[in-house]
């Protein structure tokens, strides 16, 4: 099936910026009542730049691969950039369209980002 | 049961994704008979009026149209005509006993015991309402195999219980409860006993007075009739206690500035204009089930669990959840399989025309004694076939070639 090609299977067997940032400055917790997950994000920011971003937890493949690939993404990039980002740029990280029911898993993560940078530990 | 049902079902003539429909989630909602659409249509093709209200030809027929399924609804689960409640589904006749009878009846640190097993309808109406209430809610706890905990009941029976809620059947694991006899125990003490029957009423005889309780409640929806109508049944003096939850039209007997007195029961419940269309389609729902009977209906979604329930065995990476075997269970079945997020094995089911629910099945206190955050869960109805199992099986040896990266 379409969905789960290698790319987001590969993210969900190997997670990139997977665990818990020593020293983090920011830290969101987000959960899905919808399936039970939840994500833990902490993030280290340094002057408006993203030194370090991961993610923790548990969730399927369509939300460990989203995380992952966004995450991923963003190391180096500014706090600035990700207030900018949307939805839909997150969505099209993972490279094939999921269905409207899977929005939310792919989003959780995105949404304990914006959570995180939003307030200060 | 006979293959030749499923054309009773327009449904099956549908393609999901390119694949014939297997579908198993009958305990989220059965798929509906062309008998029933064809009543529920016809009442509002022929005699729609609104009943109890009319002096006309259309109204008196839309009147008898609907006690006529009280009746039948009264027969099909042993209780009398003037107990029977129409209600949207379940959750309104749980609600119903929350709301109407349960704070006349209950004192502020009168206990109500609530079953671990509930679904969230039949959970935080008791949590909520006991909190307002000050009334002291206590859970039973599910122990291995995901039966209740038969020993902490009893030990916690006393005077001051005066409600159980219980299941008839879990809608996660599909555990029966062994009920008459927690009902015999809690009248012993004195308390009532509210069963949630709505994972019951499709698969098996549900008689309120072999079960002893005092109030019952299902929907139509999961019966094969349509969605957005539903019973409660209530003995009549405990109905009689209880307070109208609505207030409004048909439901009085006379109003005056001052004050309203109300009609008796069911009619002192059921204010505003009622879903006639959907009553309509209950009472056709149960003349459907009756041109089986339960004893086909039961042996045969027995048999369909029990070859599920040895294939899924033999699956190696499958962790099922609920009891072990066919005996004290319904036609659902829980499982995981192992590294596979439940939602990527539904989805990777859908894309071959397997329907199956995720998730957590409005149990969270469930889930979170079982220590998963959710399951896959399938569930069958007189419709579906061994074929469907078949589908099911290399279904999951599907997902778990995909996620085993071969």
């Amino acid at each position: 099936m379409d969905l789960y090609r290698e790319k987001i299977l590969d993210h969900y067997r190997n997670p990139r910026q997977y665990g818990k940032v020593a020293g983090a400055t920011h830290r969101a917790v987000r959960s899905n009542p919808v399936c039970g997950d939840e994500v833990t994000l902490t993030a280290r920011v340094r002057r408006g730049t993203i030194v370090d971003v991961r993610f923790s937890g548990r969730g399927c493949a369509i939300s460990t691969a989203a995380n992952s690939l966004l995450l991923e993404s963003l190391v180096g990039t500014t706090v600035a950039h990700v207030r900018q980002l949307q939805p839909a740029a997150v969505l099209k990280l993972l490279g094939v369209p999921i269905g409207p029911a899977r929005h939310h898993c792919a989003l959780l993560g995105f949404e304990a980002l914006r959570e995180a940078l939003a307030t200060r530990t | 049961m006979p293959v030749s049902i499923r054309r009773q079902f327009p449904i099956f003539t549908r393609r999901i994704h390119g694949n014939p429909l297997t579908y198993l989630d009958s305990a989220a909602t059965t798929q509906k008979p062309a008998a029933v659409l064809s009543a529920v249509d016809d009442f509002y093709q022929r005699h729609c009026a609104n009943p109890r209200r009319g002096l006309h030809q259309l109204g008196v027929e839309a009147t008898a149209m609907v006690e006529d399924v009280r009746q039948e609804v009264a027969a099909f689960i042993g209780g009398r005509p003037e107990e029977i409640v129409f209600t949207s589904g379940t959750t309104a006749g749980i609600n119903l006993v929350a709301y109407g009878w349960a704070p006349l009846a209950l004192r502020a640190g009168d206990t109500v015991l609530v079953s671990l097993l509930e679904h969230h309808s039949n959970f935080v109406p008791w949590q909520q309402l006991g909190a307002l209430h000050r009334w002291r809610v206590q859970f039973i706890p599910v122990g291995a195999g995901g039966q209740l905990d038969a020993r902490w009941f009893s030990a916690h029976l006393h005077r001051r219980v005066k409600l159980v809620c219980v299941t008839h059947t879990s809608n996660a694991l599909g555990t029966q409860p062994p009920l008459p006899a927690m009902v015999r125990a809690a009248h012993r003490v004195g308390a009532r006993v509210l069963v949630d029957a709505a994972q019951a009423v499709a698969h098996q005889r549900i008689d309120v007075q072999r079960l002893d309780c005092d109030f019952l409640a299902f929907s139509g929806h999961k019966m094969y009739g349509p969605m957005g109508v539903g019973v409660l049944w209530g003995r009549t003096e405990l109905l009689r206690q209880s307070r109208p939850f609505h207030y409004g039209g048909e439901m009085i007997r006379e109003v005056r500035r001052q004050g309203t007195t109300f009609a008796d029961p069911p009619a002192k419940f059921e204010a505003g204009t009622q879903n006639a269309g959907g009553i309509v389609g209950l009472g056709a729902a149960i003349a459907w089930i009756k041109q089986f009977g339960f004893s086909r209906i039961a042996r045969h979604e027995r048999q369909l669990t029990a070859y599920a329930l040895r294939r899924l065995s033999v699956l190696p990476g499958v962790v099922r959840y609920g009891p072990s075997g066919v005996i004290g269970r319904g036609p659902v079945i829980s499982f995981n399989v192992r590294g596979v997020h439940a939602h990527d094995v539904a989805q990777i089911l859908d894309s071959l025309g397997v329907a199956v629910r995720a998730g957590h099945h409005c149990a969270m206190p469930l889930m979170e004694l079982l220590q998963v955050p959710s399951t896959v869960r399938v569930s069958f109805g007189a419709y579906n076939t061994k074929e469907d199992v078949d589908r099911l099986i290399r279904g999951l040896k599907e997902v778990q070639r995909i996620f085993s990266g071969k």
